[in-house]
């Protein structure tokens, strides 16, 4: 691998990559780190809006005959509508609750951001799968910024990647076959015969990656322009933004796992039981359709950390890779890194037999 | 009005008129549904993971035996069609029997979604106008909509007749046998939608192919008149509703040849993935032979294929086929190899391997057998009353009187 000019990685003493945003990136955008506008004059907009959430937290109190404030929120928040289909009042309204209940339950300020696809927005992804070196830098950067459930019991990862075998063709196996007895060798990524996965292994635990007789396929969610899982959705709970990526309005899953069945990536993770968010792990900027934190029984997957993308900031997958195998963009800026993959890579996408026009590419140089 | 109220408080306290048996039957059932209870508390409150479903297997026991049990609900419609279409009397009077259980097995289906949804609290979302119901697009909103529509299909006809019965006034035909008729196409819609509902995905390609909703209703009608076979027996020998004999000819004749067109799919299926086996077809290995030393389900599917095979051979011979005393226990073992390989056989090994090839086994816990086990003891209970109400009105015991 050496040859390739890939750096090998030791996976056990490099420093736990930073979740926040710190000066590694000038958004492409202009906008400092964090200092967007948008939450403050949402406040404002809820202000503004105080004699309805008023008299909608008034009625709640009412039926539940508590004044507790978490007990009616939380009462309110099961009442709610489709956000989608939310007017701009009622969104303000439940982005100000979630933000007070995640408050109270995790200790710190949490916001909850609503921030709009903008318009000439298309995001798109590159990866490229000659430098990745399968250090998963990518996964646990991923969870620690999309807050998902963590531990022994239940432990979410939106992305995962594949170890791919090379394979091999020698005299001395000629009459054994691999993997099976039938006498016909396999080169290349095609067949691993340790028993979990037929195609790439993802539960590898080498000391240091590379390996040599491997190669490395991170996947994760495709965000498709023709997503199969939001056509099964029954109850539109996941749909795609006008930007691009496929979400989750996790407050209205029913959580009957038609998607997870649909999606051909296997993308799509599910909070089988309450999610395990340590308070001191929990990242305080949310966006509703991004990583604010689940519930139990709703479905979850990447969204293209649409809490900073939006925001003119990369995935933190992007950030954290080490050897810059990950680019992300504006697919409709011809300037844009990712139009740039496009235009001069060897470019093809995952599984394009099945039409789903994912705007996540691979390529090599 | 009153007539009507009256017809409710006669059916009801005739529930209650049996003999020891069929208290003990109840009270067996009734047991089952104390397991039920408990984990049905503990899939609400810890969720899901209380199940052996994963990520890799999000789809288990729950949605294995609603599959089967909407076969069963349609296959009611082997006493309907040979009834009214070709006039059999034998079935036509007993017709009201099959509408019975097709409501009971839809009740069932009902209960096994209800398990099998992680949010059984935000169903409301799915209803028009106050939720969001995202129809054409979703497959599931069709199968609700079959399904309720069936349910409601075979209430009205079921309990429109019994009410007639009941005042001993004649049926008005231009408002039943519509309904009647409509009832019998939608009883195919209800299976064959279900089947859509899983081999729509080209991400399962053990599902996506074109035969799989003629194999269900193939299959389901071969299940559903064997448990009608078995039930009208039992029928027969303890209450005073007699079933002609010619009624259960009828229904083992439905059953053999419904079970040949289903195993001829079956054989038709192997041949075409395993004779170049390709990456699709690592469901099917995986559930005929197992893969990497994984092979959970490998004896239940030979078990099931026995089972069928073995039945579908017995009842060719009319000797045996009309061997009362037997025939019971083929159907039963028919019944059985139909929901193996309707539920373990097909909807498991959907979601092995994975998309990304990875092989994930799946064994379900305890707390979802004991629903499973619960969902069925409850369907029993409702089927049971249903049927003794409906036997006390066709003998007579249920009558008004002025």
């Amino acid at each position: 691998m050496s040859e390739n000019n890939i750096p090998i990685v030791d996976v056990s003493d490099q420093p736990e990559p930073a979740a926040d945003c710190v000066e590694r990136w000038e958004p492409e955008s202009g906008q400092a780190c964090g200092q967007d506008a948008s939450p403050q004059s949402r406040r404002d907009f809820v202000k503004a809006a105080a004699v309805s959430t008023t008299a909608l937290m008034g009625t709640a109190a009412l039926v539940t005959g508590s004044d507790d404030a978490e007990a009616n929120t939380t009462w309110a928040e099961h009442f709610q509508g489709n956000y989608r289909l939310m007017s701009e009042e009622e969104k303000a309204q439940a982005l100000d609750r979630l933000e007070k209940r995640y408050s109270l339950e995790y200790d710190k300020d949490v916001t909850v951001d609503g921030t709009e696809a903008q318009d000439n927005v298309l995001f798109g992804y590159a990866l490229n799968i000659q430098k990745c070196t399968g250090c998963r830098r990518c996964v646990k950067a991923c969870v620690q910024e999309n807050n998902q459930s963590r531990g022994d019991e239940q432990e979410i990862e939106w992305i995962r990647v594949l170890k791919m075998e090379k394979g091999e063709f020698t005299q001395e196996k000629l009459q054994d076959g691999y993997p099976g007895d039938y006498g016909i060798q396999v080169g290349g990524n095609a067949y691993s015969a340790s028993g979990v996965v037929l195609e790439g292994e993802h539960y590898y635990q080498p000391d240091k990656v590379p390996e040599d007789d491997s190669h490395y396929m991170p996947i994760a969610c495709m965000q498709c322009e023709k997503p199969p899982c939001v056509k099964v959705c029954p109850v539109r709970t996941t749909y795609r933004e006008a930007d691009g990526p496929v979400v989750v309005d996790y407050n209205w899953c029913i959580g009957c796992r038609m998607c997870i069945g649909a999606c051909p990536y296997w993308a799509r993770r599910f909070n089988w039981g309450e999610p395990n968010l340590p308070k001191e792990e929990m990242n305080p900027k949310t966006h509703y359709l991004g990583n604010r934190p689940r519930m139990k029984g709703v479905v979850e997957k990447c969204t293209f950390c649409i809490q900073r993308t939006r925001q003119g900031r990369y995935p933190a997958c992007v950030e954290v890779c080490p050897v810059g195998a990950r680019k992300f963009g504006n697919l409709l800026d011809p300037e844009s890194e990712v139009r740039r993959v496009l235009a001069r890579k060897r470019v093809f996408r995952l599984k394009a037999e099945m039409n789903t026009y994912p705007k996540f590419f691979y390529y090599v140089d | 009005m009153k007539t009507m109220i009256q017809f409710v408080v006669d059916y009801w306290s005739y529930i209650f008129k049996g003999g020891r048996q069929y208290y003990i039957w109840l009270g067996f059932l009734a047991l089952l549904l104390v397991p039920w209870a408990y984990g049905n508390y503990m899939q609400f409150t810890q969720g899901m993971i209380v199940t052996g479903l994963t990520d890799q297997v999000s789809w288990g026991l729950y949605l294995a035996n609603f599959v089967f049990l909407v076969g069963v609900a349609a296959g009611a419609v082997t006493i309907i069609f040979p009834g009214y279409v070709y006039k059999f009397e034998p079935l036509h009077k007993v017709a009201v029997l099959g509408e019975m259980l097709a409501i009971a097995a839809v009740i069932m289906c009902i209960l096994f979604v209800l398990s099998h949804m992680a949010r059984p609290d935000r169903l409301w979302h799915m209803i028009p106008i106050i939720g969001i119901y995202n129809f054409p697009h979703s497959m599931l909103t069709w199968d609700t909509m079959v399904l309720v529509g069936y349910l409601l299909l075979n209430l009205v006809c079921g309990f429109y007749y019994l009410y007639k019965k009941y005042t001993g006034k004649p049926l008005n035909n231009k408002f039943y046998l519509p309904l009647i008729f409509i009832s019998i196409v939608w009883a195919l819609s209800i299976h064959t939608v279900t089947a859509f509902l899983i081999n729509t995905m080209p991400a399962r390609p053990m599902w996506h192919h074109g035969m799989m909703p003629i194999r269900f209703i193939s299959t389901a009608f071969a299940a559903g008149p064997a448990l009608i076979i078995v039930i009208f027996q039992i029928i027969r020998s303890n209450t005073a509703l007699w079933i002609e004999d010619k009624a259960l000819d009828m229904l083992s004749t439905i059953v053999v040849a419904c079970l040949s067109i289903g195993l001829f799919l079956t054989m038709s299926e192997v041949v075409t993935e395993l004779y170049h086996p390709t990456e699709h077809s690592g469901g099917l290995r995986y559930l005929m032979f197992g893969a990497h030393g994984l092979n959970n389900l490998v004896p239940w599917f030979w078990g099931s294929l026995i089972a069928m095979l073995s039945g579908w051979f017995l009842l060719l011979v009319p000797r045996i086929r009309k061997n009362y005393k037997v025939l019971p226990y083929i159907c039963v073992m028919i019944f059985l190899g139909i929901w193996v390989e309707k539920g373990m056989g097909l909807l498991i090994p959907g979601s092995i391997p994975t998309p990304i090839g990875e092989f994930a086994q799946y064994s379900p816990t305890l707390i979802e057998i004991a629903n499973c086990v619960g969902n069925w003891a409850l369907g029993f209970i409702i089927l049971t009353i249903l049927l003794k109400g409906a036997i006390g009105v066709l003998l007579g015991d249920v009558k008004f009187a002025k």
